[in-house]
């Protein structure tokens, strides 16, 4: 068992990845178990949206249609899919999975696991009055504050309901809010049979799946270093962690695949989204991430080794979704010459009569795509400014209320008229309010949150 | 970008130094948390490492983003990776989905880091 490796392939960076690459990791060479995580901070808000519309959805529904495409492959092969696909509604999704196998026939030959107890939204009100404040992590204000607007509140659970669930027989582990890292770190603990306390270990699984866990992107994909040259990224490979018992890895793709695996890209995704680097906390470790050390063992093939971890803190991370506002963004394209005059000149235009309607904003931001929007006054546009070819003019409004924001919506279209001259680009109609969800994160004792654990059989 | 030659101030024979931008010395990515944009960047080669860690320094970012963001600038040293991390709090008009920005999440801070001039010797 000493020289066993277990590949654990990344499929999805985000809900809305690409869809076949899950397919290709299962069916471009051997691999043990498929993860995909689907749940960034900003996805929680919209699966609660959702559910909140209809209580049967809430998850992505992506994966229910991947895993058509999966299962028969899976009962073939037998390799593991994890993913926290389950959004706010694990269960649903679940069920979702199960009647797609018994559609497909294979009824009886799939086992899912289903991973629960990170909703706290039941529990909301007397864990407050117990004394959890729930603070916001970024402000301090204590939860009570926006109490009244809570949508969501799920806990961040970590590794170890996975590993129950795996070693209960599960094909499948469907979760909901649970760390990104987690859902590699898992079936690493599952395969090698760590411990709890095996700290530098957990440490190295947790690296792993922050490695793999936005998919392409430790692959030669978002990848600033010699990006040109990075081949055939129509084709590229997703990343694998190939891992060894004691805890070392190498980040792999499989052969014939496009993109590019080299330590310049994998320390690029290492770096991507930490915090401070010494304390990388999980619900199952701290990774310290000035102790990894890689080398490129190959082609395409990165070693990390090194990786030393300390005990887990005894908090777990909390994400509040909570109701903010509304917010709506218009756009209009205007041409040479003085394409970024006459975009600033509809800017103040359009200001103005927001001002006269006396309409109460919390926030109006202008950008001009095409001349600094993204860099600012660091852009230096200089003699360019003049000459551009074209710029679009993009305004967003932000309110508590919606009446403004549908009132800014009106303002767009009146300016193609009654504004400057050359302006084009507005096929796409009348901008959407969107509701503003956002985020709340806090902290919660790790005693005050369990973890649920179910097989059910397909 | 290679700019033109500029004497450094050291005492005896002066060393001649260039300005470049750090896109010839380092490669970077970015993302977020909350309101709080993180920028890796990451030495080209290792020789360039310890420049990185002298003039690169929190307080520089922080002027190179003035105007740009609201909050304060931490460094962190990653030297085996010859990278370092810094996070800009206040630098995303509030992150997420509150965030009117185009590049709400401060996807590209990190391109917008490496137009930062820094000297080197020729």
């Amino acid at each position: 068992m000493a020289d066993r490796r277990v590949r654990v392939a990344g499929g999805q960076g985000f809900w809305g990845d690409w869809l076949e690459a899950p397919v290709r990791q299962v069916t471009g060479g051997p691999v043990d178990y498929l993860m995909m995580d689907y749940l960034a901070e900003v996805t929680m808000s919209i699966l609660q949206k959702q559910r909140a519309r209809d209580p049967a959805r809430g998850y992505a529904g992506d994966f229910v249609t991947l895993m058509e495409r999966l299962l028969p492959l899976l009962v073939q092969r037998r390799f593991g899919v994890i993913a926290n696909a389950g959004g706010v509604n694990p269960r649903a999704c679940a069920q979702a999975v199960a009647e797609a196998a018994r559609r497909l026939g294979l009824g009886g030959k799939v086992r899912i696991g289903l991973v629960t107890g990170d909703d706290l939204l039941g529990r909301l009100d007397d864990l407050l009055a117990r004394g959890h404040e729930l603070r916001n992590l970024d402000t301090g204000r204590p939860l009570r504050d926006v109490r009244d607007r809570v949508l969501a509140a799920n806990a961040y659970l970590g590794a170890w309901p996975i590993v129950e669930a795996l070693q209960s027989g599960a094909d499948v582990v469907i979760t909901g809010r649970v760390t990104d890292a987690g859902l590699t770190l898992a079936p690493l603990i599952h395969a090698f049979d760590w411990r709890a306390e095996d700290w530098d270990r957990l440490a190295a699984g947790t690296v792993a799946g922050h490695l793999i866990e936005c998919g392409a992107q430790a692959s030669g994909g978002n990848c600033l270093v010699d990006w040109e040259r990075i081949p055939d990224l129509a084709n590229v490979g997703y990343p694998i962690v190939s891992a060894e018992p004691a805890g070392s890895f190498e980040i792999v793709k499989h052969p014939g695949t496009g993109g590019r695996i080299t330590v310049a890209g994998v320390t690029e995704q290492l770096v991507y989204e930490i915090g401070d680097p010494t304390r990388y906390l999980t619900p199952d470790c701290v990774a310290d991430f000035t102790t990894i050390r890689l080398e490129q063992a190959g082609r395409d093939r990165v070693r990390v080794s090194g990786v030393r971890g300390r005990p887990a803190p005894d908090t777990l991370k909390v994400s509040v979704a909570y109701h903010y506002g509304y917010k709506a963004v218009g756009t209009l394209v205007y041409a040479w010459p003085d394409a970024l005059k006459k975009a600033q000149m509809a800017d103040r235009v359009l200001r103005t009569r927001l001002a006269d309607l006396g309409l109460a904003f919390e926030a109006i931001l202008t950008e001009f795509i095409g001349a600094g929007a993204t860099h600012g006054r660091l852009a230096e546009l200089g003699p360019l400014a003049a000459d551009l070819p074209e710029v679009q003019l993009r305004v967003g409004v932000r309110a508590g209320e919606l009446a403004p924001v549908e009132r800014f919506t009106r303002e767009i279209a009146p300016l193609i008229l009654s504004g400057p001259p050359s302006v084009t680009g507005y096929a796409g109609g009348r901008p959407k309010p969107e509701e503003i969800v956002a985020y709340w994160p806090a902290l919660i004792p790790k005693t005050e949150v369990r973890p649920v654990v179910e097989v059910i059989a397909a | 970008m290679t700019r033109r030659p500029r004497p450094t101030g050291r005492a005896g024979a002066p060393k001649r130094t260039k300005t470049v931008r750090l896109l010839e010395l380092a490669h970077a990515r970015s993302g977020d948390k909350g309101d709080i944009a993180n920028i890796g960047l990451i030495a080209l080669k290792p020789e360039h490492y310890p420049l990185l860690v002298r003039q690169v320094t929190a307080a520089r970012v922080a002027r190179h983003f003035r105007g740009l963001i609201s909050g304060k600038v931490e460094r962190y040293e990653l030297p085996n990776l010859r990278a370092l991390n810094f996070l800009l709090h206040g630098a995303l008009d509030g992150g997420g989905t509150i965030s009117l920005k185009t590049d709400a999440q401060g996807k590209v801070l990190s391109t917008a880091l490496l137009r930062m001039e820094v000297e080197v010797a020729r």
